[in-house]
C-alpha cells in the first residue's frame, strides 16, 4: 500500500519548470533544446594521443591543444585560399596584358616615322650594321651576299639578348641560349625563342636606307 | 552556401581534397592563359587579348565560389 502511494506521490510531484513549460513538446519526453546540453559529434571531440580525458592531459598539451586532423582540414583550406589569390594574380596579369593592349593601339594610330639608319654605299654585301628604331630599341640591319636587306630587332624572343649575325649560314644567333633565326625571314629556327624577331620594314631611296615601320609576329 | 555541421570530419576532408583538385586544375588553366595570350600579345596578335580575360575572370569567379563553399 505504501509503494503505491509513493508511486503515486513520484507520478504528481512538481516538475522541473525548465522541462514543464509551454516549450515542452507534449508527453515524449522531448524539452527545450536549451536544456540540456547539446552532445557534440564524436568526431569533434579531439582525443589525447593516449586516449586519456583532456583533463588528465600534461599542462603543455592543455595549453596547446593541435588538433591534427582538424588541422590537415584547415591547411587545405588555406591552401585553397591561396591558389584563389594566386588566380586573382593572373587575372590581373590578363587584365595589365589587355591595358597595355590599348595603349599599343592608340600608339598605332601615329606610326614612327621613317628614319635614315644607313647608306648603301657605306654597307657592302656581306656586312651588317646595328641602329636604333623607332626609338631606342636595338636592330640589325643586313645587306647579305645577294644584295638583299634585311632588318630587325636586335632583341631575341627568349631573353632579349643581342643577336648576331652569321652571314654565312644564313642565320641569326642568340649566344646567349643558342638561339637560331632564319636571316631571309626572322623567323625562329632552333633553340628556345618562342617567336620570331619584329621585323622592320625599309625603305631605299637612292643612297639611303629609311627604315618605315615594325612587324611583330606570332609564326 | 556554407558548408552544413552535419558532415563528419571525414567528409569534409573529402570535400576539401575535391574543391582543392578543382581549384589546382583551374589555376594551371589560368597560367598557361596567361603565357599563351602574353606570348600572342608580344608576337602582335591582340585578337586573344580579351577572350583570354574573359576566360580567366570565369575561371577565378568559378574558384572564389568554391573558396566560399568550404568556408
Amino acid at each position: 500500500m505504501a509503494d503505491r502511494r509513493r508511486e503515486v506521490e513520484d507520478a504528481t510531484a512538481a516538475v522541473d519548470a525548465r522541462i514543464d513549460s509551454d516549450a515542452r513538446e507534449g508527453l515524449t519526453g522531448t524539452a527545450a533544446e536549451d536544456v540540456y546540453e547539446a552532445t557534440r559529434d564524436p568526431d569533434d571531440v579531439t582525443l589525447g594521443p593516449d586516449h586519456r580525458p583532456w583533463s588528465a592531459q600534461p599542462r603543455w598539451r592543455r595549453d596547446f591543444p593541435i588538433d591534427w586532423p582538424e588541422d590537415g582540414f584547415v591547411a587545405r583550406r588555406d591552401f585553397v585560399k591561396f591558389l584563389v589569390l594566386t588566380s586573382f594574380a593572373f587575372v590581373a596579369g590578363q587584365a595589365w596584358i589587355a591595358a597595355k593592349s590599348i595603349l599599343r593601339r592608340r600608339r598605332a594610330e601615329t606610326p614612327p616615322s621613317a628614319t635614315k639608319i644607313a647608306s648603301l654605299s657605306a654597307l657592302p654585301r656581306g656586312s651588317a650594321t646595328t641602329f636604333r628604331y623607332p626609338a631606342e630599341e636595338p636592330c640589325l640591319l643586313v645587306h647579305d651576299g645577294d644584295g638583299q636587306l634585311y632588318a630587325y630587332s636586335q632583341s631575341c624572343t627568349h631573353l632579349s639578348c643581342a643577336v648576331v649575325p652569321e652571314l654565312e649560314r644564313g642565320l641569326l644567333r642568340c649566344p646567349c641560349h643558342e638561339g637560331y633565326f632564319d636571316l631571309r625571314s626572322g623567323r625562329n629556327v632552333a633553340g628556345p625563342p618562342p617567336r620570331p624577331l619584329p621585323r622592320i620594314k625599309l625603305e631605299v631611296r637612292g643612297d639611303d636606307i629609311f627604315a618605315v615601320g615594325v612587324e611583330t609576329r606570332t609564326v | 552556401m556554407p558548408m552544413k555541421r552535419h558532415f563528419t570530419r571525414q567528409q569534409r576532408m573529402t570535400v576539401v581534397n575535391g574543391v582543392l583538385c578543382f581549384v589546382v586544375i583551374l589555376v594551371i588553366l589560368q597560367l598557361w592563359l596567361l603565357t599563351a595570350t602574353m606570348n600572342a600579345w608580344l608576337g602582335g596578335d591582340e585578337t586573344v587579348v580579351w577572350p583570354a580575360l574573359g576566360a580567366s575572370a570565369v575561371c577565378l569567379l568559378l574558384n572564389l565560389g568554391l573558396l566560399r563553399y568550404i568556408f
